[in-house]
């Protein structure tokens, strides 16, 4: 006898569609389906109508005029009669270098603030938490605004180095004075630092759409070069460790292979610092690093630090005292149950936040808007928007660009991610 | 051998000695000192430098703090009373810029005369939340509802509110007390209607709009419990929808009319640009946060769903939103909103601001729920399908409670978030604490070049509010726990 009996064969209702779930899902899908597509019929309507009312039309042909206006900071070669796709570019790389350097100081800042957090020296990890509590407490903008006001409004007149005769008779300092060995001015104008300069430079390569600077690449690939080389090396090492049980020595080796091909290459171009040097009202030479920068990185890394701090103590904290006890009871000692044991295992659970934190310190660089960072925002959303008047091209431009980055970043860190996780069995 | 031993000794203590107290070094402030600050080397050179840049903060701030200057008009008498008490070349805040200024840092260009109306709503915003803060506990209740007493009794006074709304408001907070003694649980009622009663405190006009707008949820829900039993529940749902839809759409506007030619009852009408300060952003903040959660919650559960088209749209939004700056997304509600709404279209753009910035926290909210959905043991689902409920009673009944609770640390981070990104309105034009404000301050000749003052009077404010909300959440997630270990 068979105890299942198979579903009534009734005819196929109406209300079937609503009340039975094999085809409840269907239903409300197509609904879902139909709403979305009405909705966005209703929107791009809409728009249609609204640019025609406001006779314009759709499209990206502004981006190849003249823009007109300057940038302080540019990485690229710009000037004003350049177009405004090559403005857009070169906001585009400021805010790619502001989140590059920001991501890497809020790192170095925020792992060690969220070690000594757990320190056991009662007056350090308090510090620790003071600090990651008012930075997490307190908006971005603020940090950004107070760096920038307090960086433009009371750093000295670039005239108050001045050193003259009568002064250095009366045996009288300057009202200031350069720092890091005389080579770096602090002014209300920005921040004068040495340029690195090149008396037998490589040249530029003319590609036509773009030019390349071969010093720099030059500089690029000697260095990867020596990393890969080095990692060949510690490999072998490695492989002969396991064969033998004898590991070579490799320090002086690594040193010699990292920086002596690079050293080589700096020499043989002629490389040497301009520094800086005050010259009537001014300071000539050297590169000036504009307060809008120097304040957007020094509030990000503050502000991001703290947040890391919190992930990577979370993530220590995670790991279970069983791990640390079992790594001593193997005889390792504590730098190496860190690296072995702590560590790996920490990856894990940091990674994760870590990549969301990149992304937030790349989406929070629009906020050098406040300061008149020219970034993305401050170029294609900003001046060349208000120029040309294309609301709806720049909007659209801006926010797929944002979101090809923030996509790229997360594809990246995922895949890093990846190869930190435990593997499964 | 023990024995031997023991026949050999001549003398065998008999009694206990007393215990000794441990050494001097191994007790008290020295062991303390020993283990939390001196135990190794690098512990020492940690505690030396902590030290020193403690000694360094102190001595170059404190000089600063003791010369405070509460009583003067501008920046420069700041100065001259500093130099006179202090003596030349000392430094001194100058507190005088937020004496005078406080009520632009909380109110923005609101009218004086009115400030009675957001303190009210400010008051009463805490009578609200905490019926759903603490439900039915009558204990804490009662202390919140007291608190709330005591501070609309001062700030009221204080405001110069008129006798009637005055009386009105205490009576109303009286009567909520007195419910909370008997019936904590219908408290909830005052948290249903209290936004349209704030928005109609803050914004004023008739006093009909925000009644005949409440009044279509009450239609919505008339047709609703009317139909079902004809039509069943979800065609009654749509039904009730279409109605309200249509209420507001075209009866609204008639109805005010109506009803305000009967009893013209009115508050003077608050345009938007008056509107600033902390109030502004406590107003978005406040708003984006009680619409993001449930909002939030449905992309998080139609991103977990099995089906194809509702998962789509729902990661797409998600991942689109969470791409993006806020920034870009403030942009597009003063810039791009005009061109996707039919001609013609104008509305406030407080509105419009908390539109977008709903829409990005519920898209963060969604993925910190959504690990909280993940979180939970599959059994969980199993169990609540086997005892044979539908979908939503299993969400409501089994998983959600669930979920939510192991998401409330992240839930209140990305709260505290929004809160503290409601600052970036400045860049729309509206007038926040920390640009709008700020920069009116320090555009005024009197004040011109000072910046420690107002930046650390916001941050301060600003850090009061985050700080509690992270400390309650802290106290929920004990509360809650309910494993053992």
């Amino acid at each position: 006898m068979a105890m299942a009996t198979d579903a009534p064969k009734d005819g196929f209702r109406l209300s079937m569609l609503i009340y039975d779930t094999r085809y409840r899902s269907y239903t409300i899908q197509l609904v879902v389906l139909v709403l979305f597509a009405l909705a966005v019929a209703w929107l791009l309507n809409n728009t249609a109508q609204n640019l025609a009312a406001r006779g314009k039309v759709f499209n990206f042909g502004f981006l190849w005029q003249r823009a007109g206006y300057d940038i302080g900071q540019q990485l690229i070669p710009y000037n004003n009669d350049d177009n405004h796709f090559r403005a857009l570019l070169v906001g585009l790389i400021n805010t790619l270098v502001v989140a590059f350097f920001g991501c890497i100081f809020a790192t170095i800042l925020g792992v060690t603030v969220g070690v000594l957090r757990l320190s056991r020296n009662w007056l350090v990890s308090r510090m620790m938490t003071v600090y990651v509590e008012t930075f997490r407490n307190v908006p971005l903008l603020l940090w950004i605004l107070l760096s920038y006001v307090i960086l433009s409004e009371t750093t000295p007149l670039p005239k108050d180095f001045k050193v003259t005769d009568e002064m250095i008779a009366a045996g009288e300092a300057p009202k200031a004075s350069m720092i890091l060995f005389d080579t770096v001015a602090v002014t209300n104008r920005g921040t004068n630092v040495p340029a690195p300069l090149f008396e037998r430079g490589l040249g530029t390569l003319d590609l036509g759409f773009m030019s390349l600077n071969l010093t720099f690449w030059a500089v690029v690939a000697v260095i990867a070069g020596s990393v890969f080389v080095n990692r060949r090396m510690l490999a072998s090492a490695r492989a002969t460790q396991e064969a033998t049980g004898v590991r070579p020595v490799t320090w002086w080796k690594s040193i010699l292979v990292l920086f002596a091909p690079v050293i080589v290459l700096l020499v043989a171009m002629g490389f040497h610092l301009d520094v800086p040097v005050l010259k009537g009202f001014n300071f000539q030479g050297g590169i000036l690093v504009a307060h809008s920068f120097t304040a957007l990185l020094i509030a990000l890394t503050l502000y991001t630090a703290a947040f890391i701090a919190e992930i990577v103590r979370a993530g220590i904290m995670a790991i279970s005292r069983g791990q640390s006890e079992a790594a001593f009871a193997l005889g390792l000692r504590p730098n190496r149950t860190m690296s072995l044991i702590i560590l790996p295992q920490a990856l894990r659970v940091i990674i994760p936040p870590l990549i969301s934190q990149y992304l937030n310190l790349t989406k929070n660089t629009s906020l050098g808007i406040a300061v008149s960072y020219l970034d993305l925002r401050g170029t294609l959303g900003g001046i060349t928007l208000n120029q040309t008047g294309r609301e709806l091209e720049c909007m659209l431009l801006m926010m797929l660009i944002y979101l090809a980055i923030s996509l790229s970043i997360s594809t990246v860190m995922n895949l890093y991610n990846k190869s930190v996780q435990l593997k499964a069995r | 051998m023990s024995e031997t031993h023991a026949q050999t000794v001549t003398f065998v203590r008999e009694t206990m000695l007393p215990p000794v107290a441990p050494p001097l070094g191994e007790r008290g402030a020295v062991k303390w000192l020993r283990a939390n600050l001196f135990s190794t080397p690098l512990n020492i050179a940690l505690t030396v430098i902590g030290l020193l840049a403690v000694y360094w903060l102190i001595s170059s701030s404190l000089p600063w703090w003791l010369n405070s200057v509460w009583n003067a008009s501008s920046l420069g008498e700041c100065r001259q009373i500093v130099a006179a008490n202090a003596g030349e070349g000392a430094t001194g805040a100058c507190w005088a810029m937020i004496r005078e200024r406080w009520h632009q840092f909380l109110f923005g260009f609101y009218p004086p005369s009115q400030w009675w109306r957001p303190i009210l709503a400010f008051g009463l915003l805490f009578g609200a939340l905490a019926p759903v803060l603490f439900s039915g506990q009558k204990r804490n209740l009662t202390i919140v509802l007291g608190a709330v007493l005591v501070f609309l009794l001062v700030t009221l006074t204080l405001a110069g509110t008129p006798g009637f709304p005055f009386a009105l408001a205490i009576a109303l907070v009286v009567g909520m007390l007195a419910l909370a003694q008997v019936q904590p649980g219908k408290l909830l009622w005052f948290t249903l209607i209290y936004p349209a009663l704030c928005f109609w405190l803050l914004w004023g006009g008739s006093v009909w709009a925000p009644i005949v707008a409440m009044a279509g949820f009450g239609i919505l829900y008339a047709v609703f419990r009317l139909a079902s039993p004809l039509i069943g529940l979800a065609p009654a749902a749509g039904a009730g929808i279409v109605v309200a839809v249509l209420w507001w759409l075209y009866a609204d506007k008639a109805a005010v009319g109506v009803l305000h030619g009967i009893l013209p009852l009115a508050l003077q009408s608050i345009n938007s640009d008056q509107f600033g300060g902390f109030l502004l952003a406590i107003v978005i903040g406040v708003t984006g946060i009680a619409f993001s959660l449930p909002i939030g919650i449905l992309l998080a559960l139609g991103r977990q769903s099995d089906m194809l088209i509702v998962k789509t749209l729902s990661v797409g939004f998600i991942e689109f939103i969470r791409g993006v700056p806020l920034i870009t997304l403030l942009f597009t509600a003063s810039l791009l909103l005009q061109y996707f709404l039919p001609p013609g279209t104008n509305f406030d753009i407080i509105l419009r601001v908390i539109i977008l910035v709903t829409f990005f926290a519920a898209a963060y909210l969604a993925e910190v729920i959504r690990g909280g959905l993940a979180a939970l043991p599959r059994g969980q689902y199993e169990a609540a399908d086997a005892l044979g409920l539908d979908y939503w009673r299993a969400q409501r009944l089994i998983i959600l409670p669930q979920a939510l609770k192991i998401s409330i640390p992240a839930i209140v981070s990305t709260f505290i978030g929004l809160f503290k990104d409601t600052t970036l309105v400045a860049f729309v034009g509206l007038m926040d604490p920390l640009k709008g404000v700020t920069q009116i301050v320090r555009a005024d000749i009197n004040w011109k070049g000072i910046y420690w003052e107002p930046y650390i009077f916001v941050g301060v404010i600003f850090f009061v509010i985050c700080f509690g909300m992270s400390r309650y959440s802290m106290y929920l997630e004990r509360k809650l726990k309910t494993d053992h270990r």
